[in-house]
């Protein structure tokens, strides 16, 4: 066990877990913070996704101990993000979601993508969501649901 | 009679020493920075300098490090790195990107981090990326490119990010991602990943023996 201070959604937080244990667990069993889901374990489906330092993360595969300093920003806080606020209208409006379990990585992503480029192109969509997996197949209200939103950002 | 049988002799020895001082000229081979003809245009083996055959002896011994799963798998002709000893395509749809390092919402960085994570099986080192597709050293259906072409991408400066002889050994010495070429940590079942044939040490004096050579390359 060792203790780790980490700045999370703005927030400064505090744990005592094995250093190997992995950001999601420390997200969701630590903190209570269960938005970010577990799907495949091994950053195969993108259910795990937040942002570290600005990068969408597999939290799924990070470390505790690899983390440092950080910050990480979780799907509790794209109500209050510029870009994640239109992201998640988009996706209320486009009613993209059908079971949802993979929603918040689908969302987290889709915020990073917009982040990175205003105007994706088709091909940008799928390359960046790639590696996102939603067996409900939503993928093509997903792809409206980030078109919308960058009208509306552009 | 006489005169004249002497006179076709003599012409006849004229031809024959013409033609054994040009291929004479033919044979010579030249080394240049990276490309060492190592046969004479007549097809017969030219016979290299010490020096020069040392240098490519020692490449060859580089070519062995430079095929190895852990360096090639990140110097792929596709819009993909490769993963594990059987170099296959790396998994979850991961693309190269215009820079090596991914796409936006899907960077390397997703998963590997500044060092290995060996409890989750993930790779991890500085600024992780893939090698510029200029330095690719398979083809498009993955299989590595022959010794001779390897060296060509290595030694090309239009292709190398401009380093001399003097740049690659410090490349080959200093470079975090080739050193973690020798650290590559565990997979994800717990096992140890495999290192390449030589050692890190013995690669750079490898590199040292070619770069004193002149970095000849094989034809």
């Amino acid at each position: 066990m060792a203790t780790y201070k980490l700045t999370v959604n703005g927030q400064p937080k505090e744990v005592a877990v094995d250093p190997s244990t992995p950001l999601l667990w420390v997200l969701r069993e630590e903190l209570d913070m269960t938005g970010t889901k577990y799907g495949c374990g091994v950053s195969a489906c993108g259910a795990c996704t937040v942002h570290v330092d600005g990068v969408a993360t597999r939290s799924c595969m990070l470390p505790i101990s690899l983390l440092g300093n950080r910050p990480v920003v979780t799907i509790e806080a794209m109500a209050s993000d510029p870009i994640g606020r239109v992201v998640q209208d988009a996706w209320v409006e486009k009613d993209v979601v059908q079971c949802g379990y993979c929603q918040s990585g689908q969302i987290m992503s889709a915020v990073a993508l917009l982040k990175a480029t205003a105007k994706p192109t088709e091909t940008n969509i799928e390359e960046s969501m790639g590696g996102n997996i939603c067996r409900c197949a939503t993928y093509v209200r997903i792809r409206e649901a980030i078109d919308l939103a960058s009208q509306r950002l552009t | 009679m006489q005169s004249n049988r002497r006179g076709k002799s003599g012409s006849t020895v004229a031809v024959i020493l013409a033609f054994l001082f040009s291929i004479a000229i033919w044979s010579t081979y030249s080394v240049t920075s990276g490309q060492t003809t190592r046969t004479t245009r007549t097809g017969a083996p030219a016979r290299l300098s010490a020096n020069t055959q040392q240098g490519l002896d020692a490449w060859q011994q580089m070519y062995s490090v430079l095929t190895h799963p852990r360096c090639i798998n990140c110097h792929t002709a596709t819009n993909y790195p490769q993963q594990g000893d059987d170099r296959h395509r790396h998994f979850a749809n991961v693309i190269r990107g215009p820079a090596g390092k991914g796409v936006p919402a899907f960077t390397c960085h997703a998963c590997h981090q500044e060092a290995n994570a060996d409890s989750t099986g993930v790779p991890g080192g500085h600024d992780w990326h893939l090698a510029p597709l200029s330095m690719r050293w398979q083809d498009t259906n993955d299989r590595p490119l022959p010794s001779s072409a390897v060296c060509r991408a290595v030694t090309d400066r239009r292709r190398n990010e401009n380093m001399d002889g003097a740049a690659l050994l410090k490349h080959h010495q200093e470079a975090l991602l080739v050193l973690w070429a020798w650290n590559p940590g565990r997979r994800p079942d717990g096992t140890m990943r495999t290192v390449p044939p030589l050692t890190h040490d013995e690669f750079v004096a490898a590199t040292q023996r070619w770069v004193d050579a002149g970095t000849p390359c094989p034809r």
